[in-house]
């Protein structure tokens, strides 16, 4: 059941990945990419991390992804059209090449990478909001504090960038 | 029982009563926003319009889906279904009630209790954008598309002040499961104040309810289809079920909102008097309805009101007896107490948005910006930062 679950939404993920990459028009590559996040956060959920899960799907589906589409539709971008010609060949061989490609990349990685176990659904259970608050609090508080650091200086940027000329 | 046969009967039953709920919420909108101006609402399909919605049902499904020339075809069919699929979803985390047994069955009044649940009801609302958005969008029209843009906009900002008024409540309870934050706030101060977090975050629940009127795109925050400027704003170009769709999850989202504010700050299906006394209070307030019906009944305006009210007065006589009948099962107390508790402050909060309608002019754009990010804004943060400093103080 759970093994179901996962090759279904590792599926979506995967075609929503494909379909970002060749859909011609903005607005459907945002949306699949939506599709992707979210089929993460599902996949997040069936590994244990609940609190990822949400965050993934309130920042990145909801916040972030709000905004892209938010600009692309103020900018009203339309199709990009197929600026230049590729030979039928071209296309299909290149698929073929791009397959095996990766099917060399992922043979070495798992012939690089020690024999682990394989994950087991459900095993992993610090994935709550109190486990991860306690860990940011505690063993990770200097990259935590960092981190907001850095979005202060971002939003300082962004403040000032805006800022009306006086 | 098999945990997934009783899963399919709650969901079944929730989403059973739900979507009744719902048509009904709008016939309430209408004779409520009658009565504020003087007319009667709906009053000619059944007694005092009460079939109006099954006639409104049957009107949209028979009607001619119209799809104007020059659409996105895809975007535009699927904007309506993204919008009231992903409204109808937070109910599935929100709980109506305490752990009950029916028969040989112990279950709780919640289809599934998650152990992030509020993150994930605020996570499915931030998503639920898209819907409004994608519509406006595909729609090819310039109306549309200003509306849409209206309503993203407007709910990136105003969901900054709502998350930020849920947090406060989360540090008192905590926790962010629904049925632990209603355990938070049993019990009373002092013997007859209820532990609601109302009351020492009446900011954050001012703040949360105004912000979850711009979240669910209501007067005096409806700016994405403000008529008189848009046409109907994101929707102009819908009609039949795809105009349904979108009335449905406007009506399903302000559900959610006020079920969310009944469990963070209204202490859920908790009575807001102590154990004896509230047992009382729904046979009261159902006999003295009957009464008010039966009076009018005797004194009938109308013909038909001769009729009509008895009708209703016995109705509300027999829930009455029942809730009566309920004190000596202990069983069908639990459930019934719990339900007309939460019903009853999910309703008044329900009759708040309707009374607002009647009540308020809308913002205007500027006004509607500068309110999220100079007012709520900042009164959310400061009211967020005052419950840190208390709950670090006196928690040990």
């Amino acid at each position: 059941m759970t093994a179901l679950i996962f090759f279904i939404f590792a599926g979506i993920a995967v075609l929503c990945g494909v379909s970002l990459v060749v859909q011609t028009h903005p607005i459907a590559s945002a949306l699949s990419l939506i599709g992707v996040m979210g089929s993460l956060a599902l996949l997040y959920l069936q590994l244990g991390g609940e609190f990822i899960a949400a965050a993934q799907l309130i920042v990145y589906a909801g916040a972030i992804m709000v905004l892209f589409v938010f600009v692309i539709m103020l900018l009203n971008a339309g199709a990009e059209g197929v600026s230049r010609q590729v030979s039928a060949m071209a296309r299909y061989a290149g698929i073929l090449l791009l397959a095996s490609f990766l099917g060399l990349i992922s043979f070495i990685i798992q012939a690089a990478l020690p024999k682990t176990e394989g994950v087991v659904f459900g095993a992993f259970q610090g994935g709550t909001a109190e486990a991860i608050g306690r860990k940011l609090f505690t063993v990770y508080l200097l990259p935590f504090e960092v981190t907001s650091v850095l979005i202060l200086i971002a939003i300082l940027g962004a403040i000032v960038l805006a800022r009306k000329e006086v | 029982m098999n945990f997934l046969i009783l899963s399919l009967i709650k969901a079944a039953v929730v989403a059973f009563v739900l979507l009744t709920a719902l048509a009904y919420l709008q016939w309430i909108e209408r004779k409520v926003i009658g009565h504020i101006q003087l007319r009667v609402g709906p009053y000619r399909v059944g007694p005092h319009g009460l079939l109006q919605p099954l006639a409104d049902v049957v009107k949209l499904i028979t009607k001619e889906g119209v799809m104007p020339s020059n659409v996105n075809r895809f975007f535009y069919l699927l904007a309506p279904f993204i919008a009231v699929v992903l409204a109808l979803i937070s109910i599935a985390v929100i709980p109506f009630g305490p752990q009950i047994t029916v028969g040989p069955v112990t279950t709780w009044m919640q289809l599934t209790d998650v152990n992030i649940g509020i993150l994930l009801v605020l996570g499915i609302s931030s998503v639920g954008v898209y819907g409004v958005a994608l519509g406006g969008w595909a729609s090819n029209n310039k109306y549309s598309l200003l509306g849409g843009l209206r309503s993203s906009a407007q709910m990136i900002s105003y969901e900054l002040p709502l998350a930020l008024a849920v947090a406060a409540p989360l540090l008192l309870a905590n926790t962010l499961s629904f049925r632990a934050m209603v355990a938070q706030q049993s019990g009373y101060w002092l013997g007859f104040i209820p532990r609601w977090n109302v009351f020492p975050e009446i900011l954050g629940f001012s703040v949360f309810l105004i912000a979850g009127f711009a979240e669910t795109n209501r007067v005096p925050f409806d700016l994405p289809e403000a008529e008189n400027e848009l046409v109907a704003g994101f929707h102009t170009e819908y009609s039949s079920m795809s105009f349904a769709a979108f009335f449905m999850a406007e009506y399903a989202n302000m559900v959610t909102v006020t079920a969310v504010a009944t469990l963070l700050f209204l202490g859920g299906w908790q009575p807001p008097f102590p154990e004896p006394y509230s047992d009382f209070i729904p046979i009261l307030v159902f006999a003295f309805g009957g009464l008010i019906a039966l009076f009018h009944g005797l004194q009938p305006a109308r013909r038909k009101d001769k009729y009509t009210f008895p009708a209703v007065a016995v109705v509300f006589f027999g829930i009455a007896a029942l809730f009566g009948l309920s004190l000596f099962v202990p069983m069908l107390k639990a459930a019934l107490m719990a339900l007309f508790w939460f019903c009853g402050k999910v309703g008044l909060l329900l009759f708040l948005f309707i009374w607002v309608r009647g009540t308020l002019p809308r913002f205007r754009y500027d006004q509607l910006m500068r309110f999220a990010w100079i007012v709520l804004f900042p009164l959310a943060m400061v009211n967020l930062l005052v419950t840190g400093l208390v709950v670090a103080l006196t928690s040990k």
